[in-house]
């Protein structure tokens, strides 16, 4: 690789390539030149799983604008994801305790 | 003079360590004499364009090899598996001199060589192919097109690629011709700099080419990072830098 931005993060889930699914162990995230995308430097991930043949593997080109949109998506949905861990957390030990569940939902925005 | 008749074969050598890895090789039809051309190929791996530019070096006259570096992780697609380098962080540099020692040594058992042969690579090739004549003694001419990564920072530098291949310049054992675009970060304009006061400083023998207007890959038609004029150009100089160092 010429650029050495390499990002490599564990990875727990499932990815899809054409018909089938495989389990992930991987997500890698690179800025270097593209190989598909008419682009010349882009923000590739794949997501991989190492220990099986290299065609285990789906990945994206992405442009910076279009990576950037993805992590403000990603981030969005992963903070209103935490809000619903935490309330289905209170809820089970509400139930644990024996104590009433609140009013309304807490996270119904304005 | 070109040769339109050539043989092309998939063949299997002795990488490093004694490995077998897969090679594609290219030789020009007839007895020779001809010099050699071991072509290191780019980070997306043993892929056509590196097929093809080996044929481009028997189409002129070369006999010429390119290993599968990348063979050990795998087979299949050259993207994936090239994918999967990147994912176990890159091959070794040692592991790639290795390797590509064994491609010189398959060009220098052919019968019709003339005794000369040349390293070949662009992009994290390039860099690897300046890395091999830096180690070792048995090339008799270098062609480095935009590799990037030959200065490193510190904080680059891990078990896989320990030393900054421009520190090694000094053990530079041949010819070096470096071929880069004006627009490229990966090396950057003052990398190549810092590179070229390297060489003059140890005295080597080198000529840098540096383009306007052009950016990495400008050889790669394939892509939009291809620049017509400049490739054209930049070809020539391949050719004319191999015939010089490579004839006997």
């Amino acid at each position: 690789m010429c650029t050495s931005i390499v990002e490599i993060a564990a990875a727990e889930g499932m990815a899809k390539r054409e018909d089938d699914w495989f389990a992930l162990t991987h997500s890698v995230v690179a800025y270097d030149h593209a190989r598909h995308a008419v682009l010349a430097d882009v923000i590739t991930i794949d997501f991989v799983n190492t220990s099986l043949p290299p065609s285990a593997r789906a990945a994206v080109e992405l442009t910076l604008d279009a990576a950037k949109a993805l992590n403000a998506a990603l981030a969005k949905a992963i903070a209103e994801a935490e809000i619903e861990e935490a309330e289905r957390s209170q809820g089970l030990e509400r139930m644990r305790l024996g104590a009433p569940a609140p009013a309304a939902p807490s996270r119904i925005a304005a | 003079m070109t040769y339109r008749g050539m043989t092309v074969e998939e063949i299997k050598i002795n990488g490093d360590k004694g490995t077998p890895i897969s090679a594609y090789t290219a030789r020009p039809s007839g007895p020779g004499p001809f010099p050699g051309v071991v072509l290191v190929h780019h980070l997306p791996g043993w892929s056509e364009i590196y097929c093809e530019m080996t044929r481009k070096f028997a189409h002129h006259g070369y006999i010429a090899i390119c290993a599968n570096l990348y063979e050990r992780n795998g087979q299949g697609n050259p993207d994936d598996v090239a994918a999967k380098v990147r994912a176990e962080g890159g091959v070794p540099d040692a592991q790639v001199v290795g390797d590509t020692e064994a491609a010189v040594k398959w060009i220098r058992a052919q019968p019709g060589l003339n005794g000369k042969v040349g390293v070949f690579g662009s992009c994290s090739g390039g860099r690897h192919a300046f890395l091999y004549a830096c180690h070792k003694k048995d090339v008799d001419a270098c062609v480095d097109l935009w590799g990037g990564r030959v200065v490193m920072g510190k904080e680059e530098l891990n078990a896989k690629t320990p030393t900054p291949p421009i520190e090694l310049t000094k053990s530079l054992s041949c010819p070096l011709l470096g071929i880069f675009g004006n627009e490229d970060r990966a090396p950057s304009p003052e990398q190549v700099d810092q590179h070229e006061a390297e060489l003059k400083k140890h005295g080597k023998a080198y000529e840098f080419h540096r383009y306007d207007g052009a950016g990495h890959g400008i050889f790669y038609y394939h892509r939009p990072l291809y620049r017509v004029e400049q490739a054209l150009d930049g070809w020539n100089k391949v050719f004319a830098f191999f015939g010089k160092h490579l004839a006997r």
